[in-house]
């Protein structure tokens, strides 16, 4: 469990629910992964053509890029739980 | 909706540049709106919307925006190389911009609040690189398989094309065919503005492909199924020109090919751009009857385009050859053209649509269909006359005149045989056996000829090594000639 993290997190603007969505990232990487995580964040407004890299659609959207192999997950990331099933940092529970 | 008013004061209209298409939606699909194309797999509906797209682009100055969600752009680009498509270089050319958008449900979380501003965002820039004013969106209900949130979806969609109505863009949705709706996930609420449904049928193995327009907000527009193709160059949709019956009548007379037959049909032959119908059983000589028309009007200097259903080109040139009618040299001059098919090959529209795009290529003044009876073998006797009613207007609206040949079955009544197609001919030569003296002797006599005084007689001909030959005078009591009128 000590592999580094490299996130990214899809925008348009500031927008309340892409204000929020970074909050609850910064808060779920302070605690579940502390010194060993960097996010970036892109901001489609200012540069539509990185969309096309990552297959956005979604917004917002997290990008896991490592480790490997990528996962998405969209939305606020108000529901920590899923967001760490998400990330592979917990496991999925059977359903 | 203030602006109803006005956009039925005024519909705008942006061409798919896809033959008879516009012709059936009066101009094209509503612009600066989305139309909807909705359809079965294998319907046709990418191909509609890519012709949209690539003619816009090349004929209309429009560029255009591809969005798809189905296929990587390669394989796109690839299958419609195959219809004469060249994206690539519409791409490299700055004329068109495809992008695409994979969404893969497995590897997607969601958590939360989102919307779809990320499609809009790349949408948007797509359309500002290029000035784009066409976008086409294919398969957009690929994302119902790809987001678990269908109320987000459903509301970003209707967001979607509120924005490209105000964005001003003229866009093709396609949508997979519902079992009630006209799509599946009932898109057809949101798109007001237009909307086509494809279709694509097999029966008793001949596989037909329709295409209707079922909603055109504001405009008029044909309600009926129409027949379409696709072939090597792209999508043809069978015109109906105009069913009205308001082409012209030239006075122009033609010749039969044989002066005696012309003597019979008032003197001077047929009609100009009319219809003639030649029919009689088997072996009475109809094709060499229409080969001496078409000579004639070779030796005049005039194109002709000749369907072969039952002989190949080489044995049609043979056998009128050793009848003393020589087609070769006509051919090798390119005033005569050949087009043999086997009737079964292919439904009936499709072979109507061929005919209609030979028709279009050699641009004759005369065409024969040999024999006609072979195509109607191929559809119903109300689709036989529906697509022939459509054929017969579009040569009579070019100036062509058509020659028929119709094989009757000597079991039926002579005159009975094409009661179901003898109403749009204007010409009608019958050509039958009569007996007499243990001989066989053919003879022909004209029915009926709009517009003439013709002859009533029965006259016996022969076929010898300088073909047709009309013997002088009425038949002597021919015991099988049916009545004359």
């Amino acid at each position: 469990m000590s592999e580094n993290y490299a996130l990214k997190l899809y925008v348009a603007g500031q927008t309340p629910k892409a204000l929020r969505a970074f909050s609850n990232l910064r808060k779920i990487c302070e605690e579940h992964l502390e010194g060993r995580y960097s996010i970036e964040v892109i901001d489609l407004i200012e540069n539509p053509q990185l969309g096309r890299g990552d297959q956005i659609l979604a917004l917002p959207t997290l990008v896991r890029k490592l480790p490997t192999p990528i996962k998405k997950i969209i939305g606020d990331l108000s529901n920590t739980e899923r967001v760490l099933v998400g990330l592979d940092l917990r496991p999925r529970r059977a359903s | 909706m203030v602006s109803q008013k006005i956009a039925r004061a005024e519909l705008r209209k942006a061409p798919t540049g896809i033959p008879g298409l516009d012709d059936i939606t009066n101009g094209g699909l509503p612009q600066g709106r989305p139309t909807l194309v909705s359809g079965g797999p294998g319907s046709g509906k990418t191909l509609l919307g890519i012709s949209f797209l690539v003619n816009g682009a090349e004929q209309y100055s429009e560029p255009g925006v591809l969005l798809t969600f189905e296929e990587s752009a390669d394989e796109l680009a690839q299958d419609v190389r195959s219809l004469g498509y060249d994206l690539d270089s519409l791409v490299s050319q700055k004329k068109l911009i495809v992008d695409y958008i994979l969404v893969d449900r497995s590897e997607i979380e969601e958590t939360g609040e989102y919307d779809l501003e990320g499609l809009f965002v790349r949408l948007d820039h797509a359309i500002s690189q290029i000035g784009a004013k066409r976008v086409m969106l294919d398969t957009i209900e690929t994302l119902f398989g790809g987001l678990k949130d269908t109320g987000i979806l459903r509301a970003e969609l209707r967001r979607l094309f509120r924005w490209m109505r105000d964005r001003g863009v003229t866009a093709v949705i396609t949508a997979e065919r519902g079992e009630q709706l006209f799509t599946r996930q009932g898109l057809e609420e949101y798109i007001t503005d237009a909307v086509i449904a494809l279709d694509h049928r097999v029966h008793e193995q001949i596989s037909t492909r329709r295409i209707r327009i079922v909603k055109y907000r504001g405009s008029t527009h044909g309600t009926n199924e129409y027949p379409f193709l696709i072939s090597r160059d792209g999508i043809n949709v069978l015109p109906v020109t105009s069913l009205l019956l308001e082409h012209e009548a030239p006075q122009e007379r033609i010749s039969s090919g044989l002066p005696a037959l012309d003597g019979m049909l008032g003197g001077k032959g047929y009609y100009r751009a009319s219809t003639v119908l030649l029919s009689g059983t088997a072996g009475t000589g109809k094709t060499t009857l229409a080969a001496h028309f078409v000579h004639a009007a070779c030796s005049r200097g005039e194109r002709c385009l000749y369907f072969l259903f039952e002989e190949s080109p080489q044995q049609f040139l043979r056998n009128m050859y050793s009848a003393g009618i020589d087609l070769t040299r006509f051919v090798e001059k390119g005033l005569l053209t050949l087009q043999a098919d086997r009737p079964n090959r292919h439904g009936l529209e499709t072979h109507l649509l061929e005919m209609h795009h030979a028709v279009e290529v050699h641009d004759p003044d005369v065409v024969v269909i040999d024999p006609i009876t072979n195509l109607m073998a191929a559809g119903t006797q109300s689709d036989v006359r529906a697509m022939l009613t459509r054929v017969i207007d579009y040569l009579k609206t070019r100036g062509v005149t058509a020659l028929f040949t119709s094989l009757t079955t000597p079991s039926r009544h002579l005159e009975a045989t094409e009661a179901m197609i003898s109403s749009l001919m204007d010409s009608w030569v019958l050509v039958a056996f009569t007996e007499e003296n243990r001989q066989r002797h053919r003879s022909l006599y004209v029915l009926k000829s709009r517009g003439m005084p013709h002859s009533n007689e029965v006259r016996t001909f022969e076929i010898g090594e300088r073909g047709v030959q009309i013997h002088a005078g009425a038949a002597r009591a021919p015991k099988k000639a049916r009545k004359r009128r």
